[in-house]
């Protein structure tokens, strides 16, 4: 049984008694560790930049050419705090209880209050780094609700939220790298992880520029490489998003928990057709005004004001009165796909519900929406060329998020020793569903309030053998990164790496997206390693491996995405209950809603690699809930 | 969402790394679908000639919705195309016409090398935040987050200028390849806020000598720069810029 650290006493002073507990790095001694952060977004950024801080020395890599361009620049809506500022109820218990529940009770208590304990810091060192939060006139800071919770704790800084925060975490990267306690490593992609003698002892990355492979050493490795949503190939995700950093680490030995826990948010621009490359998400926001509907009957072909009240139907009213528009994302995806799969769809591709503001429009007037919404309908009138102030949106659910990750103990440290995860890369606090505007905050608290204190602990408290990168285990992780390329080169088939992943994306979406069956997931199971054998025997990948090649930098991550899939739809196959985003069709209630089966599933699955063709090993970290009740969602 | 398809003539910068010299390629890419976007168009030209067994073109991108800063070439003699305010993975081709031909280079600056095709290094970006765009503080020592009152006004005028998404448009549109617009961005979002005003002159001083080491021009006010900005960033941050920049002058 795995076993995740929780400190004990009570819940409240679980995170404090265990400060006190940790070993501590003299100051003077902290200088002479080094620690490799791979990733720069809210998570790695912040990481990086109070680590280096403390005095450790930090190597710090990213994708992009730049740090300030990592994922979470894209976040809209907001970054949750326990502030309290509105005085209307919130406080630390219920941020926490709000983000269990949300989660379907498929998270580890300890480490969700905690986030809630340390979400008020972030928000003071967001201000104090110079980050223009939203105000009210009289100067201070202003708040928003978001779904799943009944208070108003969300802070945002216009529709630009993660751009704001992470240019902050930049910031502050930014001026270690000046003081040189931080070294900077951009446009590196890290294809394998090096264990020496148990423990995370360094990475390999190739320079995505000159295409050669390099070798680091340090004391720990910290992974916040994000999420893998892009498995799906359309999602909302940036395009370089990827798994290849922790699926490297999981054949390492590092379990990988939870992958079939993926968030599909309800309100996307949908799909125009085959050369769409990505999807837009339009702010969850949107279903304060907007009224989510489909005509009464198939096929309608008439436009959309050419339909007469009497015809229309306004499911999500119709079903759950008592929440309407505004049930949670995985509710109100699933409706939508209902709808459609029952012919109901509408759009050129007829797949996609209206998401209505006509009827707010003439309740409160244009100017009052166009202040609420101006800049998201902006943004869809210049993806659609349709002006949803006239006409009705059209929307459509897509992949967002991803719950699981690699898995981690409360330390945040993996099972494999010396090897941390933070940020969306890891399992740990969302469950089974993660609530609006809870990522960033996550992403934050990692970095700035958790690991600073945690790899402290690991690093005093461990004994360290010398080990530098002539150690064989480097020469022959960098050995096989480089038969890889060659062997992808090689190949020099007839179909290109998009088309796999387009392929791939679309089984995963069909057989592994909103709702899930036995059927389906055995037959995805079966298909994926065809898919995986034709890859490797038909793709051509063009250019040389000693230059920029962004053909071959696709391939490794598709390579990877083909490989990681299996254990995704395996996950899901497993786990026969439903909950949060994972809706297995056998397991729900006389009203279709999702069904838990606490008895038998109420644990953490981490994943145990076992070679590429073999199933993997199932670990349970058992979930035990003191603090709060569990109970069935309903939103009728 | 009327779609139809349109076929272009397309003229690419290829450049194989930066040693090269570099030429013009022509290629024709049929049946493009007005509801894709720029980058989209580009994927198709790249599919192409991947399966004609040729080096695709390489440009960045990433998030492909106008905040990450990572795409841009200049279309047609302009930085991000013809769209005011629209990054190029915005840029959606119903605004091209069948038949068309475009042509596509990478930013042009002393300060941007080209690394390959439509890529270029823009790091010199980094390194100027680096020499002082941000508030001395350490994690820990900040006081509550409402402790210091921001009029809203402020706070939105300095929202504005924090909106830069740092693609380098302004430089690649400047004829003296300036980055004033970019520093002055985020000198002005700082300046603004009580929280960065301590160090603000310092700031304006240490970021304008490095902009000048990295190789860009000055700034002669001609204002192609706001006019390419996707983000519709404000010369008045310029001016600010100035007053920053002469009160260190002063402190000297
Ligand atoms: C459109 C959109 C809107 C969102 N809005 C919100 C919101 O309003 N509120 C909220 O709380 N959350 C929101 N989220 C979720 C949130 O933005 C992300 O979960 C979060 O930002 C992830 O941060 P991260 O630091 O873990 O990873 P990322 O920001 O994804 O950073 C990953 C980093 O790792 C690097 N990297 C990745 N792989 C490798 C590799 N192999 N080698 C080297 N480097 C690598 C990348 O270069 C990058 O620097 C949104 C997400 C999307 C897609
Ligand atoms: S000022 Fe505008 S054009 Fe220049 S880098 Fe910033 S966003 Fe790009
Ligand atoms: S790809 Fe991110 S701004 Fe264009």
């Amino acid at each position: 049984m795995l076993d995740g650290k929780i400190p004990s006493g009570p819940i409240a002073q679980k995170w404090d008694n265990h400060k006190m507990d940790l070993k501590l790095v003299n100051p003077a001694n902290k200088r002479k560790f080094t620690i490799i952060v791979v990733g720069t977004g809210l998570a790695g950024g912040s990481a990086a930049a109070s680590l280096a801080e403390l005095g450790y020395n930090v190597l710090n890599f990213c994708i992009q050419d730049s740090p300030r361009r990592a994922h979470s620049i894209a976040a809209q809506g907001g970054i949750n705090a326990a502030k309290n500022y509105p005085n209307d109820g919130d406080s630390i218990h219920r941020l926490f209880y709000d983000t269990v529940k949300g989660g379907d009770y498929r998270a580890r208590e300890a480490n969700v209050y905690r986030l809630a304990q340390v979400s008020n810091n972030i928000i003071d060192q967001c201000v104090a780094q110079g980050v223009p939060f939203a105000r009210e006139y009289g100067g201070y800071l202003d708040n928003r609700s978001f779904g799943g919770a009944q208070v108003s704790r969300t802070f945002y800084a216009r529709g630009q939220t993660g751009q704001q925060l992470l240019l902050g975490a930049y910031s502050s990267l930014m001026r270690q790298v000046n003081t040189g306690k931080v070294k900077l490593f951009t446009r590196r992609e890290m294809l394998d992880l090096v264990v020496v003698g148990g423990k995370a002892r360094g990475i390999i990355v190739r320079n995505l520029v000159s295409g050669e492979l390099e070798r680091y050493s340090a004391d720990a490795v910290v992974i916040a490489t994000g999420g893998y949503g892009n498995v799906y190939y359309l999602s909302t995700n940036a395009k370089a998003c990827n798994v290849t950093a922790a699926w490297r680490a999981y054949k390492k030995g590092a379990f990988f928990a939870n992958p079939c826990f993926t968030q599909i948010h309800p309100t996307c621009i949908p799909v125009h057709g085959e050369s769409q490359s990505k999807l837009t998400l339009m702010s969850e926001s949107l279903r304060n005004d907007g009224r989510v509907w489909v005509p009464k009957a198939k096929d309608d072909k008439r436009k959309a004001s050419e339909i007469p009240e009497n015809e229309r139907d306004y499911y999500l009213e119709r079903k759950y009165p008592s929440f309407g528009n505004l049930v949670p994302r995985d509710v109100a995806s699933r409706n939508s796909k209902e709808q459609c799969d029952l012919g109901k769809g509408v759009g050129e591709t007829k797949l996609a519900v209206y998401l209505d503001f006509a009827d707010a429009i003439k309740r409160v007037g244009e100017n009052v929406i166009r202040e609420k919404y101006g800049n998201l309908f902006q943004m869809y009138e210049k993806i659609t060329a349709s002006n949803p102030y006239k006409e009705s949106m059209m929307i459509y659910p897509a992949i967002h998020y991803t719950m699981g990750g690699l898995w981690v103990d409360y330390n945040l440290m993996s099972n494999l020793e010396g090897l941390f995860v933070l940020g969306e890369a890891n399992f740990s606090d969302h469950g089974a569903n993660r609530l609006g505007a809870s990522a960033l905050m996550q992403g934050l608290a990692d970095g700035y309030f958790v690991i600073p204190y945690t790899i402290g602990g690991y690093l005093a408290g461990t004994k360290f053998d010398k080990v530098d990168t002539e150690n064989d285990a480097f020469k022959e992780a960098e050995s096989q990164a480089g038969e890889r390329a060659k062997k992808l080169l090689s190949v020099n088939g007839k179909r290109t790496v998009d088309s796999f992943h387009k392929e791939l994306g679309l089984l995963l979406w069909d057989k592994c997206g909103m709702a899930r069956n036995e059927k389906g997931l055995l037959e995805a199971k079966k298909r994926i390693p065809e898919i995986r054998a034709e890859f490797w025997e038909n793709v051509k990948v063009t250019g040389n491996a000693n230059e920029l090649n962004q053909d071959l930098e696709k391939a490794g991550r598709v390579a990877d995405f083909l490989e990681f899939a299996e254990v995704l739809v395996h996950d899901a196959l497993i786990r026969t209950e439903s909950c949060g985003g994972h809706f297995r069709e056998e397991s729900q209630t006389a009203e279709n809603e999702a069904k838990r089966d606490d008895e038998n599933f109420s644990h953490v699955s981490a994943w145990e690699f076992k070679g590429t063709e073999a199933t993997p090993v199932l670990h349970k970290e058992p979930l035990v809930f003191e603090n709060v009740k569990l109970t069935q969602r309903s939103y009728k | 969402m009327s779609t139809k398809k349109i076929d272009l003539t397309v003229k690419i910068w290829r450049q194989k790394n930066s040693n090269d010299k570099g030429r013009l390629e022509t290629y024709t890419v049929k049946e493009v679908s007005t509801d894709s976007s720029f980058l989209e168009m580009l994927d198709l030209v790249n599919e192409n000639l991947i399966l004609e067994g040729k080096e695709p073109v390489a440009f960045d991108h990433d998030c492909r919705e106008g905040i990450c800063g990572m795409c841009g070439s200049v279309v047609n003699g302009e930085a991000h195309g013809p769209e005011a305010g629209t990054t190029l993975c915005q840029l959606h081709m119903r605004h091209f016409k069948n038949g068309e031909t475009l042509v596509i280079e990478p930013w042009r600056a002393k300060a941007f090398p080209v690394l390959r095709d439509l890529v270029v290094d823009r790091s010199a970006f980094d390194r100027i935040i680096s020499a002082g765009g941000y508030v001395s503080m350490n994690v820990g020592g900040a006081p509550d987050g409402n402790a210091i009152p921001v009029p809203k006004k402020t706070a939105d005028l300095s929202m504005d200028a924090a909106s830069c998404i740092g693609c380098g448009a302004c430089v690649a549109a400047c004829p003296n390849a300036s980055a004033m617009l970019f520093v002055s961005a985020k000198v002005s979002q700082l300046a603004l806020l009580p929280q960065g005003k301590a160090e603000g002159s310092a700031r304006a001083k240490n970021m304008v000598e490095k902009m000048d080491e990295e190789g860009f021009g000055n700034c002669t006010n001609i204002g192609e720069c706001e006019a390419a900005c996707p983000k519709e960033i404000n010369l008045t941050n310029i001016a600010r810029l100035n007053r920053e920049f002469f009160k260190s002058t002063l402190s000297e």
